[in-house]
Order: C-alpha cells, then sequence, then structure tokens
C-alpha cells in the first residue's frame, strides 16, 4: 500500500469518525450518568438534522451572510435540547428511576417509534437539504484529492465536543458533582446534591450533542425519513467497542469504526460495513466491557 | 405426582381443548385470525424465553438471535435437504437455537442488568450484519420456504393455516405446561432467589452462572421454536428476524406480560398483534406513533404486566369481600 | 393456574371480538372494488418512491371515480364500480408485509392488492398471493428473480424489471459514442444494488469489451455519507462511474461527489436516478446520464395521455411526477383495462378474481409512459419501452434532460423464456431496436 493510500484512508476515517463521535459522546454521556442506553439516540440526531434545516433557511430571509448558517445549526441543536430534553427526562424516563434497567431501554424504544412519527408528522417526507454552509470553507487538496473543508472542519468540532466535555467533568464543580452523582447517587443526595438537577443536566447534554451531530452534517446529506436507524446502530457499535460511559473509549471507538471502514473501502470493498460488525464481535469476544472500560462484571 | 404439578398438567390439557376448539370455530368464521394466532404464538414462545431469564433477573435484547438461528436452521433443513414436515423443523430450530445459546451463553452470563441486555443486542446485530452479507442465502431478501407437512399429510389450501395454528397451539401449551413446572420446581425458585439477592444464592451454594447458563438456554431453545414457527407462518424469513427492532417487540410482549404468569404472554402477544394490525391499517402514516404511545402508556400504568393485573383483581376482590364483611360485622 | 389460563383466554376472545368488531365492513358491495395499495409511507423509501406512488394513486382513483380520465379510460372507477383503496405502510421488513397482506386479503377482504416497492417484499409476498389465490399487482419492484426464479397464477408486474436500466443505460453509452476505457461502480450492498451492477457490468461486457472494471464499492444501504467511497473513485478516475442508488442514498452521493469534482473527473451514470431532480433542484449537477426505470417524468413521450396525466400530478401537488407516481398508474391502469376486458367477455357482469387474472395475462394497454405489454413470465412480467437522458440546465437555472435517446422495450429487455443474464451475456440475442 503507498503511502498516499494510507493517508487517504486516514482522512476519510477520521472525517468519518468525526460525527460518530459527538453522537456517541452524548450516548455514553447518558448511560454514565442516568445509566439509561438510549435507543432514540439516533432519532434525537434525525430531529437535529431537520431542525437544522428549519433554522438555516431563516438565515437568508433575514438577510443575513451564509456564515450565520453555522450559528443557526448551533442554535438549532440547543433549541432541539431544550424541547425535548425536560420532556423526555423530566416527563418520561423519571418515572422508571429506580425501576427495572430494562423499563427503561423499553421505554427509550418506544420514544424511537413515537419520535420516527413525530419527525414525519412536524416535517413531511419530503427531503430537505443544506446547501450553503458546505461552500463556506472552500476545498483543501491533501493526496492530490480535493476535500471539502467544510468535513475537516467537522474533526475540529468533534476535539472541542470532546474536550468540553471532558473538561467540563473533571475540572469544574458541576463535573465533580456530576461525577459524584455516577459514583452513588444516593450518597450524592444526602450530601446535599439535586440528583434531579444533575440527572436533568446530564440527559441535556446528551441529546446537544446527538442533536448537534445530526445538524452539523445535515449538510452533507439528504435530510429525510430514516436516517435515525443507522446511526443508533452505529454510535452503538462505537461505545461497546470503547466501553459504555468512556469519553476515551467514545473516540477511539470512532476512530477504531472511521478507519476500519475506509480500510475496507479500499481493500476490501466487500466488507464494508460488516466490518464494523466483525469488530465489534472480536471485542465482545475478548473483552466484552469494551477496551476502555474497567471490568465491572456483576454488582451484588 | 404432586399435587400442583397435577393442577399444571390438567390446565395445560383444558387449553388445549380450548384453543382447538376456538381453531375450529375460527376457520369457519374470520378465518383470518388463525394466522395472526399463529404469529402471535410464535412471538410468545420467544417472550417465555424472555420471561424466564426474568425471573433470573435478566432481560435480554437481543432475542433476535435465537428466533432468527432457529428459523434459518429449520429453513435451510427444509429448502436444501428438502425436509417438509412441521414438527421435526421445529424440533431443529429449536436445538439449533439452543445450541447456539449453550455457546454464547458462558460470554454473556457473567454480566448481568444493562450490560447483559446491551451485549445480546449486539450479538444478534453480528448474526443480522453476517446474514445479510451471505448471499448464498438470499443476503438481505432472505428465502421464501416451501409449504411444510405435518407427518407426511399436506393440507389442502383452506386448511392449511388451520393446521398450522392447531400445531402452534399444542407446541404453545406443552412449551407453557414445562416451563411452568420448571417454575415451580426447585432449580426454578431458585432463579427466583437470584433475582431478589444473587450473594445469598452463592453463599447458599448454588452457581448464579449455572442458573444464567440454564435460563440462556431454555431462551434459546423457545426462540428457535418462535424462530420456526413464524417462518412456516409467513413462507419467508430474511435478516431482520436478528434486527433490534424484533428483540424490541419481544421485550415488549415480556414486560406486557409480566414474568408471573405463563399465559399471559400469549394474550399480550396478541394484544401487540392487533394493535400493530388495527394502527396500520387506520393510521397508516402514524402506526409507530400508535405503537409506541401504547407501549408507554402500559408501561406507565400496568407496570408489572397483565399477569400482575389479574393478581391486582384478586387482591382487590378479595379485600372489598373482607370489607363487605367488616362491613356486615359492624352494623 | 387453571384460572389464570381461562381467564387468558376469555380475553383473547374479547380482543378478537373488538378485532372484529373494527373489521366491520367486511362484506364488500357489489358496486365498490376494494384494492389495498401498500407501498412506503415511512422510512427511507417514503420520500423518493412511496408517498409520490400513493400520492398518484390517490389523485388518479379520484378522477377515475369521478370518470374524469381521458380515453379510453373515461368509464367511471373500474367498469362502472367505484374504487375504495385501503393504503398500508410497506416499512418494516417482508414478514410484516406477509402479515399485512394476509389481513388485507382474508380480514377486509380486498379484491386485489397493488404495492411493494421493496424486491424483498415482493420475493415474500408472491407466493402467499398464491397460496391464498389473491390478484395481487406488484407495481414496482426491481428484481428480474420474481419471475425468472418462479412461476405465479395470481401475481404480475406491471413495470420491467431492472435489466431494461441497466440494459437501457450501456446502450445509450454506446448510442452516444462515447468511449469507455475503465468504469467503476457505487451501489447499495443489497440485492437491488448487487443486481443492478451485475446487469451492467454484463451489459458493458457486450458493448464495450475492452473496458475494464476499476472498482466495485458497496456501501451499506442508508449509508449516507460516502466520503471515503467518493475518494477511492476519484484516486481511480475511471471514465464512468454507474450508480443504481435511489433516495437520500443516491442525493446524499450527488451532494458530497459535486464539490470534490468527481463529476469533472468521471462521467456519471445512474440507473435510477430521475427522482432526484426536484429535491436537488438547482444543486443536481450537470452532464449526469440518468434513466428512470422507463420513460417517466422528464422522459416521459409526448402522447395526450401522458400531458393530462403531468399537468394534473403538477397541478394538483406542485411537483412533476417522477417515477413511482407514473408506476402507480401504469398499476391501476392495466387493473382497469383488464377488469373492463374480463366484463366485456362475461356479459358486463362483475368478473371474477379468475376472469380478471386471465385477462390481465398477455395483456397490452396503453399508459402514459408508453404501452405497456405483459409479454414475459408467461405473461405476468411486463415490458416497456423507456428513455435515458443527460441532465443540463436551462436558462433560469433548472435541471433539464437533453439528448434523450428511446429504446423500444424489446430492444433493452429479454425476449420470454430467457433469463437476464443469459440474455445479456448470449450479446442480447433477439433484441429488436430501431
Amino acid at each position: 500500500m503507498e503511502f498516499a493510500d494510507i493517508l487517504t484512508i486516514l482522512v476519510d476515517g477520521v472525517v468519518y469518525a468525526s460525527w460518530l463521535f459527538i453522537v456517541a459522546l452524548g450516548l455514553t454521556l447518558i448511560f454514565g450518568v442516568l445509566q439509561i442506553l438510549n435507543l432514540a439516540h439516533g432519532s434525537l440526531y434525525a430531529v437535529g438534522a431537520y431542525a437544522a434545516a428549519s433554522f438555516t433557511m431563516l438565515v437568508p430571509y433575514f438577510g443575513l451572510p451564509p456564515a450565520f448558517s453555522l450559528l443557526a445549526m448551533l442554535i438549532a441543536a440547543l433549541a432541539v435540547a431544550l424541547v425535548l430534553a425536560p420532556i423526555l427526562e423530566r416527563g418520561l424516563l423519571r418515572l422508571f428511576y429506580g425501576r427495572d434497567e430494562v423499563l427503561i431501554l423499553l421505554v427509550t424504544y418506544a420514544v424511537f417509534l413515537v419520535l420516527e412519527d413525530v419527525t414525519k408528522l412536524v416535517w413531511g417526507v419530503q427531503p430537505y437539504y443544506v446547501f450553503e454552509p458546505r461552500n463556506l470553507f472552500g476545498n483543501v487538496e491533501i493526496g492530490q484529492l480535493f476535500y471539502v473543508g467544510y468535513d475537516l472542519m467537522l474533526i475540529v468540532l468533534a476535539a472541542i465536543c470532546g474536550l468540553a466535555v471532558w473538561l467540563g467533568l473533571n475540572k469544574t464543580t458541576t463535573g465533580k458533582v456530576v461525577l459524584a452523582v455516577i459514583h452513588n447517587p444516593d450518597v450524592s443526595a444526602c450530601m446535599g446534591v439535586r440528583v434531579n438537577w444533575i440527572y436533568l443536566l446530564a440527559f441535556f447534554v446528551g441529546v446537544f450533542l446527538a442533536a448537534l451531530a445530526g445538524a452539523y452534517t445535515a449538510p452533507l446529506i439528504s435530510v429525510q425519513p430514516g436516517i435515525s436507524v443507522n446511526v443508533i446502530i452505529l454510535s452503538f457499535a462505537v461505545v461497546i467497542i470503547g466501553g459504555l460511559g468512556s469519553i476515551p473509549g467514545a473516540a477511539i471507538g470512532a476512530l477504531v469504526v472511521g478507519i476500519a471502514r475506509a480500510a475496507a473501502v479500499y481493500e476490501f470493498p466487500e466488507a464494508e460495513i460488516f466490518i464494523i460488525y466483525l469488530v465489534m464481535a472480536i471485542v465482545l469476544v475478548f473483552r466484552p466491557e469494551g477496551l476502555f472500560q474497567r471490568t465491572q462484571a456483576r454488582k451484588i | 405426582m404432586h399435587a400442583s404439578t397435577k393442577r399444571t398438567c390438567l390446565a395445560g390439557l383444558i387449553a388445549v381443548i380450548l384453543l382447538v376448539l376456538a381453531g375450529f370455530v375460527f376457520q369457519h368464521w374470520q378465518t383470518w385470525i388463525l394466522f395472526t394466532a399463529t404469529k402471535a404464538i410464535g412471538y410468545g414462545l420467544v417472550a417465555l424465553g424472555i420471561i424466564t431469564l426474568m425471573r433470573g433477573g435478566l432481560v435480554s435484547f437481543g432475542q433476535g438471535l435465537v428466533y432468527c438461528t432457529g428459523a434459518y436452521a429449520s429453513g435451510l433443513m427444509a429448502t436444501r435437504l428438502g425436509v417438509t414436515d412441521a414438527p421435526v423443523l421445529l424440533v431443529v430450530g429449536m436445538l439449533a437455537s439452543a445450541l447456539l445459546a449453550l455457546i454464547v451463553s458462558p460470554l454473556i452470563a457473567r454480566y448481568r442488568g444493562i450490560f447483559f441486555a446491551m451485549l445480546t443486542v449486539a450479538l444478534s446485530m453480528v448474526l443480522y450484519g453476517v446474514l445479510v452479507k451471505m448471499n448464498a442465502i438470499g443476503g438481505s431478501d432472505g428465502f421464501t420456504l416451501p409449504e411444510p407437512t405435518f407427518l407426511g399429510w399436506q393440507p389442502s389450501v383452506d386448511y392449511a393455516d388451520l393446521a398450522l395454528y392447531l400445531l402452534a397451539a399444542v407446541v404453545a401449551v406443552v412449551a407453557s405446561t414445562a416451563t411452568r413446572l420448571y417454575y415451580d420446581s426447585m432449580a426454578g425458585l431458585v432463579a427466583l432467589a437470584v433475582r431478589e439477592n444473587e450473594l445469598r444464592v452463592e453463599y447458599l451454594g448454588s452457581s448464579v452462572f449455572k442458573v444464567t447458563v440454564r435460563h440462556f438456554t431454555i431462551a434459546g431453545a423457545l426462540g428457535g421454536l418462535g424462530g420456526t414457527l413464524n417462518g412456516m407462518a409467513l413462507g419467508h424469513i430474511d435478516p431482520l428476524f436478528s434486527f433490534w427492532t424484533t428483540s424490541g417487540e419481544f421485550v415488549f410482549i415480556a414486560v406486557l406480560a409480566g414474568y408471573i404468569s405463563v399465559s399471559a404472554v400469549f394474550l399480550s402477544a396478541m394484544i401487540l398483534e392487533l394493535v400493530r394490525s388495527f394502527s396500520n391499517l387506520y393510521f397508516p402514516e402514524t402506526w409507530q406513533l400508535i405503537l409506541g404511545g401504547f407501549l408507554i402508556v402500559v408501561i406507565v400504568f400496568l407496570p408489572g404486566g397483565i399477569g400482575s393485573f389479574w393478581e391486582r383483581v384478586k387482591e382487590g376482590r378479595a379485600a372489598r369481600a373482607q370489607a363487605e364483611q367488616e362491613e356486615g360485622a359492624g352494623s | 393456574m387453571v384460572n389464570t389460563t381461562l381467564k387468558s383466554l376469555m380475553a383473547g376472545a374479547a380482543m378478537a371480538a373488538l378485532g372484529l368488531a373494527a373489521a366491520g365492513s367486511a362484506a364488500a358491495q357489489d358496486d365498490t372494488y376494494k384494492i389495498g395499495v401498500v407501498t412506503f409511507l415511512s422510512g427511507q423509501a417514503a420520500e423518493s418512491f412511496g408517498v409520490p406512488a400513493w400520492d398518484g394513486g390517490k389523485l388518479l382513483i379520484e378522477k377515475l371515480n369521478a370518470g374524469e380520465v381521458p380515453a379510453p379510460y373515461d368509464t367511471v372507477g373500474f367498469g362502472g364500480m367505484k374504487i375504495e383503496a385501503i393504503p398500508i405502510d410497506e416499512a418494516g421488513g417482508a414478514t410484516k408485509q406477509v402479515q399485512e397482506f394476509r389481513n388485507l386479503v382474508q380480514r377486509e377482504n380486498v379484491d386485489a392488492v397493488i404495492g411493494y416497492v421493496s424486491s424483498g417484499d415482493c420475493l415474500a409476498i408472491s407466493p402467499v398471493a398464491d397460496e391464498l389465490e389473491a390478484l395481487t399487482i406488484l407495481y414496482d419492484c426491481g428484481t428480474p428473480r420474481v419471475f425468472e426464479d418462479g412461476s405465479y397464477e395470481y401475481v404480475f408486474r406491471t413495470a420491467a424489471h431492472a435489466t431494461m436500466d441497466n440494459v437501457s443505460i450501456a446502450r445509450y453509452l454506446k448510442a452516444r459514442d462515447m468511449k469507455v476505457g475503465t468504469f467503476a461502480g457505487l451501489n447499495q450492498d443489497y440485492a437491488w444494488g448487487h443486481d443492478s451492477w451485475r446487469d451492467f457490468t454484463a451489459s458493458m461486457a457486450q458493448l464495450y469489451p475492452e473496458a475494464e472494471v476499476t472498482a466495485e464499492l458497496f456501501p451499506a444501504f442508508g449509508a449516507g455519507q460516502y466520503g471515503t467511497e467518493i475518494s477511492a473513485l476519484m484516486r481511480e478516475g475511471p471514465d464512468v462511474v454507474h450508480s443504481s442508488n435511489w433516495g437520500g442514498d443516491l442525493q446524499s452521493f450527488l451532494l458530497q461527489a459535486l464539490p470534490r469534482g468527481l463529476f469533472q473527473r468521471s462521467q456519471v451514470v445512474l440507473s435510477a436516478g430521475d427522482h432526484s431532480i426536484p429535491p436537488l433542484g438547482k444543486n443536481m449537477p450537470e452532464g449526469v446520464v440518468l434513466g428512470a426505470r422507463g420513460s417517466y417524468g422528464l422522459l416521459s413521450p409526448d402522447t395526450p395521455l401522458n400531458d393530462w396525466w403531468f399537468k394534473t400530478y403538477q397541478d394538483e401537488y406542485d411537483v412533476i411526477p417522477v417515477q413511482a407516481p407514473y408506476r402507480m398508474v401504469q398499476a391501476l391502469l392495466g387493473l382497469k383495462s383488464a377488469i373492463e376486458k374480463a366484463m366485456e367477455a362475461n356479459g358486463g357482469n362483475r368478473p371474477t378474481k379468475d376472469e380478471i387474472a386471465a385477462a390481465l395475462k398477455g395483456h397490452e394497454w396503453e399508459s402514459p409512459a408508453g404501452m405497456i405489454q405483459m409479454k414475459l413470465g408467461d405473461g405476468h412480467q411486463a415490458i416497456q419501452p423507456t428513455a435515458i437522458g443527460t441532465t443540463a440546465k436551462d436558462e433560469n437555472g433548472d435541471t433539464i434532460l437533453v439528448d434523450i435517446e428511446r429504446f423500444a422495450a424489446e430492444c433493452v429487455n429479454p425476449p420470454p423464456g430467457q433469463k437476464s443474464v443469459d440474455w445479456i451475456n448470449a450479446g442480447f440475442q433477439g433484441a429488436k431496436c430501431e
């Protein structure tokens, strides 16, 4: 294999890994704090993409320059989180805390079904496109190939998200409180921590990240029904590979998936999607708790 | 024979007779119910496996794995080897899935709660990924099955649904009677104790690991039965049998039924089939919304499942009777 | 336990009774013809195929019931019977569709079922349709396997299968005298993508025996992101890039490839791409060779029936009709003309399903997209003329199709009794091209 091949595989793999990491980060954060595996996470990604499509339409409407669409997408993701996180967490999931974890899994499955149709009711079935932002960063030439600057910008966005969440958790007081709640919610409550608020906060950030990934991938794709199903499977594979509840795990998982997929396209195009399942299977057999999870086999 | 064993077997016998009678009634009046009931029984069998796991404190969110394995094993037997005898195929499907579950179980039996659920989803998705790639057996399109025969007898078109329904009814009753007997046995009761306190069970000299392996294998066998049955009923199988949304439906049926009652699982499977089918008919554009909403309502208002609902009715009646008695005594 | 079993059964009976009450209007009336229409109302295929098809079907049924369709279809409904349609969502996989199909036939007592976009659904439904002896029209799905690997009495497909699309694309390249030294493919990783690529490579082997395949990419269905694939195609730089992608997968691929210059480096050919033109609008790349799986939409012929249909649809929905509504219309008109033919034969009585099936077998009728002939699969599988064009911009910057080449049905479809692949590999024996 030539150096140029390796370079392209790396660039393509990392671009692919970047949006996937943002989705998986939200999934892993919600799991880490609330112990909920959110099957509706892919739907939140889809809602984020739809919201971005709607919000960016406002930019030319108000006569603002196209660069504002980047801001519009951010606001769209925030809006989704502000609306959906309280409804889902306070309105629904809260009812099941302390009950069987699997019951909550089933509730999120129901939310997935509901959101599939709700997005359809709100936005219809016709596709939406977000054309403008993708032209903002021009093209970049890497190893004789042209890449769209916007796609490379996603790598920066992913890095910012990962860093922000990590710093937020480890370097701020609120973050330390969240860690305390992860460690033991009951004792935290006794120490005066308002655990409910921490849950809402974590869920809010998780939803925001899913919507953010959806919003910033919207310019690359055709936003239409059915985009959620594959996202949940991919982000699920990422957290399984990296280990549930671990931020570096999500990063490594996303990189493994992204690069494995890119390498497969070049070397064994027949195995493109299968390679992801294969990596997941290998990790499951040899390190079922994920590459980055402390062994925590059984709680007694 | 123990008195309770006798009672369970008797109940099974009565159930078989009633279901068979119902089958003949529906044959002449609303034939479509036969097929829906057969499919519900297939789903119910898989969910019965989940209930068995639930009694040991675990829920598998990936029973599509064994459901699909059973369907494919028996389906390949039918298409490749020309075996179309339904009872034989059921045994093949059951054994194949039980074997797979037995092989997989040591890998996952160390895990609990959400981790267990997730590993099972991951495994079922791996199977899905493999099957989609295997173009020799239809890839993503799956393949069509020949019509089943029954001990050498090929029913005419008008009676094909009835014949399969009757077989399904017998399988359902045998499977639920057997699981009921197991639940009430010493080994089965230990599982309930696992649900309450694993550590204590270990101290008392039983192995939680062994209970889990046993339950996962039983659930595998039941899943294989269900998959084979539905494969025969639908006449077509594809990799979606192992997709995570399929597994989600099984868990839904199990949660709707609750882990207390065995027969409730088939009722709740029937409810799901009817809700899904009628919402698809009357609200073709929003049936997922209706189904999801129904699911949430059920989980919120009937957290212990239908089985617990009966218990509550029973308790309520007892409480009322007691209240009336007290009232009578007071006046 | 006895108690709970009995209760369970009683409750089951109650549920069933509820279902029956809801099923209510079971008996079909004499003056209506009830059809089940199964197509994607949710999921990935809703936007491109399912919803436009049902929009078209709804509109045509309304016009037929009002007797407002031009001749020869100006009788009310189906031979005077009002058409009543029950739409069903095709999403959820083949097993769910088998169940819904049975419900339509056994519970709703529909007279016929028209439906199925997905090839997997068509393959699963066909044997069940024959088992239940239910008249079924497959209106869209592409796989040649339905009637090449099986034979059915009550199942008909009123549109050509996908072989036509890929043969005609290859013939178009030849007809326009394009030089092809190397070519590559990007197709979805499921039966549709693999079959399309197989037919295309086989056709190219006949028409361009020197051309070499440089890359065969099969991204997952619904992958949505093609950055890596585009890089791979750009590095190879083949003369032609073939794709049978559709819907969101196609539009995402076009959007991602455009700024990276793929359309400058290679001639992109899309076997089913016409439905991407309305949603992408001015952002549709220029110079792309594409088909519509028939002479549909911008490729449709200039006939009075087509002019009426194109305008009626556009006025109603404010968008041009693409392939899916055309194929739905083609199925409905085929059923209508077969029913009326059967009525004529039996003296004006309501025909039985066997009479309709007999009339539909080997039938021919005019559709907005040209003459449909049930010539293959022992009279159960249609062939039809098709057309291929190249995208360009008009003076307003809107996308139009230019350099349109039309192909006769028997030029791009195999003759009766021959499998598509064998026919292509044998050098298109018996093809009648003008």
